[in-house]
């Protein structure tokens, strides 16, 4: 369940990841082409700011708003409430957070 | 969606109709088969009034008008909230079948009435509730119809409190705290009330856990209205409302 | 088995909106480890990678496009609902959506393929 706080974050979070979305599936489409290998994939990203920059501030959007979005279905269809609630929604915004790092780091770090 | 124009001529032949009704008390209950008489022109309403009065006088139901203006009547037909004085029994039988329920995310009282004291506790929760700005000593407020304002509430008033629409919408299921379509779609008008002064009380209140913000935009709620309204389109006006009050935004 | 009250196409674009978004919640923390690899197990990494040239994994990756196509796509149909004037065109919006996504993922698969 939503209150307008995190009605807003959720709205906000969707709105950054808009354009992310649409340059990340872009850049696939162009990757995959005539195959695809992890040479391939780190020759672009390795050392990369511009990256670094772009899919770190994706994985903060999407770390919130997955969250979020996970707290409403929890709710909604498991029924948790109260303090489970709130420590299951850090919980998937801290998890997806630092996985999510970790994997920026690790593609773009030189 | 689930008329049954294809077997038609199987329902003009037919001589009765095998009617599933809900019977019981509180939580506990089972379905009850009729065996109903099928007339050339009939309503689900007059189904339900056919078993109680010949056949089973212990059968507990609500209609009041029975012409389509106070929405007392409403059940689940087949599975969908509708208002039995308005629905043609031909219109929504299938293969001779019909099952009939008392409204759907209500307490039971009895039967086929549904208990409405938590859809109108919500109404009031929501601030849906006119608070006055002036007295009868001041002037009466100018109302200009063509302001967008009112014309934004008028397209919402028609709301007669049937309850349709909560027993359409699953964010009243999945959260009792939701304060549901109706009550919401009414505190929109009012909040485009000119004469109302209880705009901020009013977005307080739909700004909490079971607030406006629980709304996913199914539509149960206008699809179902047989009022045509469309209590989204009001839920979508206080979102924005919500959020340009959280902003600082004055209007 | 849908429940009666929920067959109006509205209601299908929010389970697929709901469904959509909860899978991809759900195999992001997938996709992060296995890009993690790129740093601490290169080599497994690669191995990861070469998986991508199986017809079956291209369709997978051609699944999880779609998905991410269709809750973006049909969160621009709830942004605009919420926030643009009320329009009655909204089952023609979530068809659109829809169609829409499908194309961008059949781009990514003949793309892949």
């Amino acid at each position: 369940m939503l209150d307008v706080r995190l009605y807003l974050l959720q709205r906000l979070s969707a709105m950054v990841m808009a354009p992310l979305v649409l340059v990340h599936i872009a850049v696939m489409i162009y990757a995959v082409q005539d195959g695809l290998t992890a040479t391939e994939i780190l020759s672009r990203t390795q050392g990369s700011l511009l990256w670094a920059l772009f899919y770190g501030s994706f994985v903060m959007a999407v770390s919130v708003h997955a969250a979020i979005g996970l707290r409403v279905i929890v709710f909604e269809v498991a029924r948790l409430k109260g303090p489970a609630l709130t420590l299951f929604t850090w919980a998937a915004f801290v998890g997806l957070l630092y996985l999510g790092m970790q994997a920026v780091y690790a593609v773009t770090a030189s | 969606m689930t008329t049954d124009f294809a077997n038609t001529d199987e329902n003009s032949t037919r001589t009765h109709m095998s009617v599933s009704v809900w019977r019981g008390e509180g939580d506990s209950g089972a379905f009850q088969q009729f065996q109903v008489p099928a007339q050339e022109s009939q309503t689900i309403l007059d189904v339900v009034a056919w078993i109680q009065q010949p056949s089973d006088p212990t059968l507990s139901y609500r209609y009041a008008c029975r012409v389509g203006m106070c929405g007392s009547c409403a059940m689940m037909v087949n599975g969908k909230p509708r208002w039995t004085c308005r629905t043609h029994v031909k219109k929504v039988l299938q293969q001779g079948r019909l099952e009939i329920a008392p409204l759907r995310n209500l307490p039971v009282i009895k039967d086929l009435a549904a208990d409405m004291t938590e859809f109108f506790d919500k109404w009031v929760k929501a601030e849906a509730v006119f608070h006055p700005s002036k007295t009868r000593d001041d002037a009466i407020e100018p109302i200009n119809p063509a302001n967008p304002k009112r014309i934004a509430a008028s397209a919402a008033i028609e709301c007669i409190n049937c309850a349709v629409c909560y027993a359409a919408c699953d964010a009243v299921s999945a959260n009792s705290e939701y304060l549901g379509p109706a009550a919401l779609n009414r505190a929109w008008t009012l909040l485009n009330d000119e004469r109302d002064s209880a705009n901020s009380e009013r977005l307080q209140a739909v700004s909490g856990v079971g607030g406006c913000h629980n709304c996913h935009s199914q539509q149960g709620c206008m699809n179902y209205c047989p009022n045509e309204l469309n209590p989204t389109a009001s839920i979508a006006g206080l979102k924005r409302a919500t959020l340009k009050h959280l902003l600082g935004w004055r209007d | 088995m849908i429940r009666p009250h929920r067959s109006h196409p509205l209601w299908y674009a929010f389970l697929l909106h709901r469904l959509s978004g909860l899978a991809l919640a759900v195999l992001l923390p997938f996709h992060f480890y296995v890009l993690a690899l790129a740093l601490t197990e290169p080599d497994r990494f690669g191995e990861f990678i070469e998986w991508v040239d199986y017809p079956l994994v291209k369709f997978a990756e051609f699944g999880l496009v779609f998905l991410l196509a269709v809750h973006f796509f049909g969160g621009l149909r709830l942004i605009a609902l919420e926030f643009l004037p009320w329009s009655p065109l909204q089952k023609t919006y979530a068809a659109i959506a829809a169609s829409a996504s499908f194309l961008i993922a059949r781009a990514f698969f003949l793309s892949a393929i």
